[in-house]
């Protein structure tokens, strides 16, 4: 295993993020991918690092972790973008955050569509009501129409969207096409017919194979919910061709060559189908994908050592103790055999305890190999005691025990990388045409722009000139 | 005991694999769990590593007897140790409705008229609430459900539900649906769907792992699911990790025991441990490594602390190195079932 080895792929492009994000003619970004993989943190990572570079960006978030949406000063729900405060502007760019409110942004579309009149029968229609409250589809639906809106209000040259935790990353795609397949369906024209010959009355004169079927639906429904949802869609008629030509626009926006199409996800099995399930589906509705985000990779300054060599001087390291520790309690019950004359101490030393537990740690971890410490301890050139120590020597016992401690992360680690190269190379041989730039993973969450612009610098990090280096300020 | 649980999280927290382990650890000493998914994801299939689920009920897994016991469990026929069943079942809405339309109506033609109508594909995918009352009824019924000798055909019902930011409304919807239609049937039937989800037979679990955003989710699902008048069940703790170190270690490690780690490095013959040594230049990329995880165990413990102030109980699950194959989901029925009654 050698130190290239956590660097990708050389059959994975490298997803030249500053490129993407500096390129004028980039105007929407789409991070998407399935839940807890950091889209809201990629997307507003992307968001900072491109104001600072000079763009005037907007990042549409949905669901942001409350820390993060405060860090960004968009903590209010008020459906409106907010500038955020404390970005470099340096470079002449600027930053504007807002979170969705979908039934908000549902009523300003009935407000922006309909008389007052109209408009208030609809936002008082109880079905409305549940409607826009979020159920099945609206929030993807509304995320659409605010991408839409703030495209056409051109104020910015750079809208960066977050997309919903849906069930599947892929609904928010088809959201809009639904709705409006549903909103021009014959199911609607059967709604709608009672309503249109005179409302609740009308019901008796329409003919038998409409009033069969409408009374079958009021059995279903109940005839008051039918009631509700006749009127409803009545009030609204008037807007259903608004609403399928802005769902026709917003699916032309996202094909159209100003938008680029993130797929983040990180180095586990569940998230990478999910995104290589994305990357076809984008394909198939030829909207533009720029690559994928691999998130929270873990990397390690110590590649060149293996974990099955770590593990193994682990256990060297434990063998030694407990020879040590039984020497040392030996030593010392032959003293005070020697000194009262009467009862040895069977305690062991304070250092047995850990050790052993390190030592049945080792045994669950189930990789031992004897020989590879053996043929290491050849090559050993230090193992003077006479090295000059600069502070006062510690107690042997726990600097073997620390370093058994930091040889057995070590190894963990060294798995946990080569468990995500596996997954990672699964996408990779089943996409290779996508390009990817992996995110090294951070002990903490990131709440503040500092912990943004540490996540922009990762994005954007070319893995020939710094593996897994920290970025530079 | 309850009968339905509901396990929620957030995404990324491995709820359908804390689902699929649970089934299999209810379905001891002979009981027959049935599993159910909602979303129409196939997860409950990648973890079994099965085809596709149909819109079917059918036996997926056999679960083991008692550790241990290989005799005496007499809970249940009293034949010694027998095996436990997991049934699964992918809900499908609109198979859902029209099955209910089926049952309740007799809807042969008429169902098939609004199906081509593309009332079906309105009712399970745009009309408020209509699709989680037949999710959640269909889970119901099975839980409800006894064989001819009026005995229950399930012993428990698991379902690996939407994640944590939706569950409460997911739940709640029969609630509001029941408001939005008054009267008439679907009133009826989220009427009695909702009886069954606030009873005591009903514990909505929560799966999350140690980290800010699951643990933040989790405190704010568990009072919304309290408010909802929903029985929140216990929290699943996935994926946790032994600590090693934790910085106070490292402080030590820092100011002292330095020389030392080398010395113990190179003793265990990972090279030289003076200065240029192959195991002196170990030491620092080693030491950042368990910075970070040091860092993390901190960070791990407070959020432990927040969890354990939820009040409820909790139940932790480790991570398995390798990744959940199936012989590792066995092994995480085998935990959870040491940790007590879920």
């Amino acid at each position: 295993m050698t130190a290239d080895d956590t660097t990708l792929n050389a059959s994975a492009p490298w997803l030249e993020v500053d490129a993407l994000i500096d390129d004028p003619r980039t105007r929407i970004v789409v991070c998407c991918g399935s839940g807890g993989v950091g889209k809201t943190t990629t997307a507003a990572a992307l968001g900072v690092r491109a104001a600072e570079r000079g763009r005037k960006a907007v990042v549409l978030t949905i669901d942001p972790a409350r820390r993060l949406a405060q860090s960004m000063g968009i903590s209010e729900l008020d459906n409106v973008p907010r500038q955020v405060k404390g970005v470099d502007d340096a470079a002449g760019g600027e930053l504007h955050a807002m979170m969705l409110d979908m039934k908000r942004t549902f009523d300003e579309i009935v407000e922006g569509h309909a008389d007052a009149e109209r408009a208030r029968a609809i936002l008082e229609n109880p079905f409305y009501q549940s409607l826009s409250a979020g159920f099945a589809g609206t929030q993807e639906y509304m995320a659409m129409e605010k991408l839409g809106q703030l495209r056409a209000r051109d104020e910015w040259d750079l809208i960066i969207v977050d997309t919903p935790p849906s069930r599947s990353a892929l609904d928010f795609l088809d959201a809009p096409k639904r709705l409006g397949s549903f909103l021009d369906g014959k199911f609607i024209r059967v709604l709608m017919a009672p309503a249109k010959v005179g409302g609740r009355a009308g019901m008796k004169f329409l003919n038998v194979g409409m009033s069969m079927m409408t009374g079958t639906l009021s059995k279903l429904m109940g005839g008051q919910l039918l009631r509700d949802v006749q009127m409803f869609v009545a009030a609204m008629d008037t807007m259903f061709g608004g609403f399928r030509t802005r769902a026709d626009a917003t699916y032309r926006l996202l094909q159209a060559p100003g938008t680029a199409f993130l797929v983040v996800a990180a180095p586990e099995r569940d998230a990478l189908r999910e995104a290589a399930y994305f990357v076809e589906r984008l394909a198939a509705e030829q909207m533009p994908l720029a690559g994928l985000v691999l998130n929270r990779v873990h990397g390690s300054g110590a590649s060149q050592l293996s974990a099955e060599r770590a593990l193994a001087a682990a256990e060297t390291l434990t063998e030694h103790a407990a020879e040590e520790a039984e020497t040392a309690a030996e030593e010392r019950a032959a003293a005070q055999e020697s000194e009262a004359g009467t009862r040895p101490d069977p305690a062991p030393s304070p250092a047995a305890g850990p050790v052993a537990e390190a030592a049945e740690n080792l045994e669950r971890n189930g990789i031992m190999d004897h020989d590879g410490g053996k043929n290491g301890s050849r090559t050993v050139g230090g193992l003077s005691p006479a090295a000059p120590a600069a502070h006062p020597a510690p107690p042997t016992a726990s600097a073997a025990q620390l370093a058994t401690g930091l040889l057995r992360l070590h190894a963990e680690r060294m798995q946990v990388l080569a468990r995500e190269r596996r997954t990672r190379d699964r996408f990779t041989a089943l996409h290779p045409e996508v390009p990817v730039t992996e995110v090294a993973a951070l002990p903490g969450d990131v709440h503040d722009l500092t912990g943004l612009r540490a996540i922009g610098a990762r994005l954007a990090l070319d893995p020939a000139d710094g593996d897994m280096a920290p970025p530079q300020p | 005991m309850s009968r339905l649980h509901v396990v929620s999280g957030k995404g990324g927290t491995g709820k359908t694999t804390v689902a699929a382990a649970l089934a299999l650890a209810l379905a001891t000493e002979g009981r027959r769990t049935l599993l159910v998914e909602v979303e129409g994801r196939q997860g409950i299939a990648q973890v079994f590593e099965t085809e596709a689920l149909p819109y079917e009920e059918r036996k997926i897994a056999v679960a083991p007897g008692p550790d241990g016991a290989s005799a005496g469990d007499s809970a249940r026929g009293g034949g010694g140790r027998r095996a436990g069943e997991v049934h699964a079942l992918a809900i499908d809405a609109e198979r859902a409705l029209l099955d209910y339309l089926q049952m309740f109506y007799k809807l042969g033609s008429a169902g098939r008229a609004l199906k081509k109508l593309g009332a079906i594909d309105f009712a399970t995918t745009i009309a408020p609430g209509l699709r989680d009352v037949l999710l959640t009824g269909k889970a119901c019924e099975a839980v409800r459900r006894k064989d001819k000798h009026g005995a229950y055909v399930y012993d428990a019902v698991v379902m690996d539900a939407p994640p944590t930011g939706r569950i409460t409304r997911f739940l709640n919807v029969n609630d509001e649906v029941a408001g939005l239609a008054k009267m008439g049937p679907i009133h009826n039937q989220a009427q009695a769907v909702m009886r069954v989800l606030k009873s005591p037979e009903t514990a909505v679990h929560l799966v999350t792992l140690l980290e800010e955003m699951p643990v933040q989710e989790t405190a704010d699902g568990v009072a919304e699911l309290r408010a909802a008048g929903l029985p929140v069940g216990g929290i699943v703790i996935n994926m946790t990790r032994p600590a090693v170190l934790d910085t106070e270690d490292l402080d030590i490690a820092a100011r002292s025991a330095r020389t030392g780690v080398a010395r113990a490095l190179s003793q265990a013959g990972l090279g030289g441990a003076r200065r240029g040594g192959l195991a002196e230049r170990l030491i620092d990329p080693l030491l950042e490594q368990a910075r970070e995880h040091a860092e993390r165990v901190d960070l791990e413990r407070a959020q432990h602390a927040e969890l354990t102030a939820i009040g409820l109980p909790t139940y932790e699950l480790e991570l398995l190195p390798e990744g959940v194959d199936l012989a590792g989901l066995y092994r995480l029925a085998r935990d959870l079932r040491k940790q007590g009654p879920i």
